[in-house]
């Protein structure tokens, strides 16, 4: 009884530890991710594991509102455009509450992935358990997976949200050469701006 | 030191600053309690907050406690958007603007535990070692006790 006891304590204690550390639970580099199973915007549910000749993910989350999200659209479409072919696919998540966010609801999202053309998924974490795992906190907020889903990149895309025609460092992209080329990645985690995850409120 | 943030503001002048100003408000030994706020016009969680500082400014009017509002609007938005805002808003907190294009180089300085989502905001004594960091929406009393924690740190 003792033993269950002390066990029990454990455990709430470690419940306990995992929410107020929340903001800094979740992967770090060289972690495996866990694969997901996700609603598309056309519906279909997708998983890393189900994506042919992937050798690696960019998973980003973002979203619909977010005006720094915004800023990234078209250099996220871009990205996909340069590396899916070379077998590194962007898969966009949107992470937040559409209660909190209207314009991240699932029916939004299908607006503006038609709207802009988004060749790559577009998946929505309707229960925010994905971007829990990760550890995401903010959008756009990118972890750059190789095959076997080790995090080999966390953070920004690129040194200027504001002004893609002056980026000077093109951090993920430097990320995913260095990966294809087998070299180890210079710059393994950045920081960005982003708005903050909009969670389901729990009170 | 202090030049840095004797300015006044009016909606037509808004102070820009760099990383080296954060850094400044950070190390400042002139035993002040410096309130960092981040935010940006169109971030609703931050807009929802101000009133919560600008409660703050008031309540501790005459204490050594300086609120400072670190806007961090995009760069063609600062003579328009922002400063509508702040003609409408009459903030009587300190506005000022982050003039740095790479945030990775700054948001560190700010605190090793900002991931970058706004709001944000520390709140820091250098002169009695109090430094406490929020990546959230304050509500007034989680910032009166952060700041009452930093008066009174001996």
């Amino acid at each position: 009884m003792k033993k269950v006891l002390s066990l029990l304590t454990l455990a709430i204690a470690l419940v306990a530890w995992s929410f107020t550390t929340a903001d800094h639970s979740g992967y770090h580099i060289g972690d495996t991710a866990r694969d997901f199973n996700l609603k598309n915007v056309d519906g279909k549910s997708y998983s890393l594991a189900g994506i042919e000749n992937a050798k690696g993910y960019i998973v980003i989350f973002t979203c619909n509102h977010c005006p720094f999200a915004i800023k990234y659209q078209d250099r996220i479409i871009e990205l996909h455009n340069k590396y899916a072919s070379l077998g590194y696919p962007v898969v966009a998540i949107n992470p937040n509450d559409k209660d909190r966010q209207p314009e991240d609801s699932f029916g939004k999202m299908q607006e503006r992935a038609k709207e802009k053309g988004f060749p790559f998924l577009y998946l929505y974490d309707e229960t925010q358990e994905v971007a829990k795992a990760f550890g995401a906190t903010r959008t756009p907020h990118v972890f750059l997976l190789d095959n076997k889903r080790t995090v080999r990149y966390i953070g920004a895309i690129d040194d200027n949200h504001d002004d893609a025609t002056a980026v000077e460092e093109k951090y993920l992209e430097n990320a995913i050469d260095a990966l294809r080329a087998g070299k180890d990645i210079d710059l393994k985690e950045t920081k960005a701006l982003g708005c903050t995850i909009k969670w389901r409120a729990t009170e | 030191m202090l030049a840095g943030w004797a300015f006044t503001l009016t909606a037509q002048d808004i102070p820009f600053i760099k990383a080296d100003q954060l850094t400044a408000w950070k190390n400042s030994e002139s035993d002040t309690v410096f309130v960092l706020n981040f935010w940006a016009t169109w971030c609703a969680p931050c807009v929802a907050e101000l009133p919560e500082f600008e409660r703050l400014t008031q309540a501790y009017a005459d204490q050594k406690v300086k609120v400072i509002l670190v806007n961090a609007d995009f760069r063609s938005d600062v003579y328009t958007k922002l400063r509508s805002f702040l003609e409408r808003k009459q903030l009587q907190s300190q506005v000022v603007y982050i003039d740095e294009r790479t945030p990775n180089k700054w948001i560190d300085l700010v605190s090793p535990e900002w991931s970058g989502a706004i709001p944000a905001t520390l709140v820091v004594r250098k002169s009695h070692d109090f430094e406490q960091f929020f990546e959230k929406r304050l509500h007034y009393d989680d910032l009166e006790k952060a700041v009452k924690a930093a008066l009174e740190k001996s």
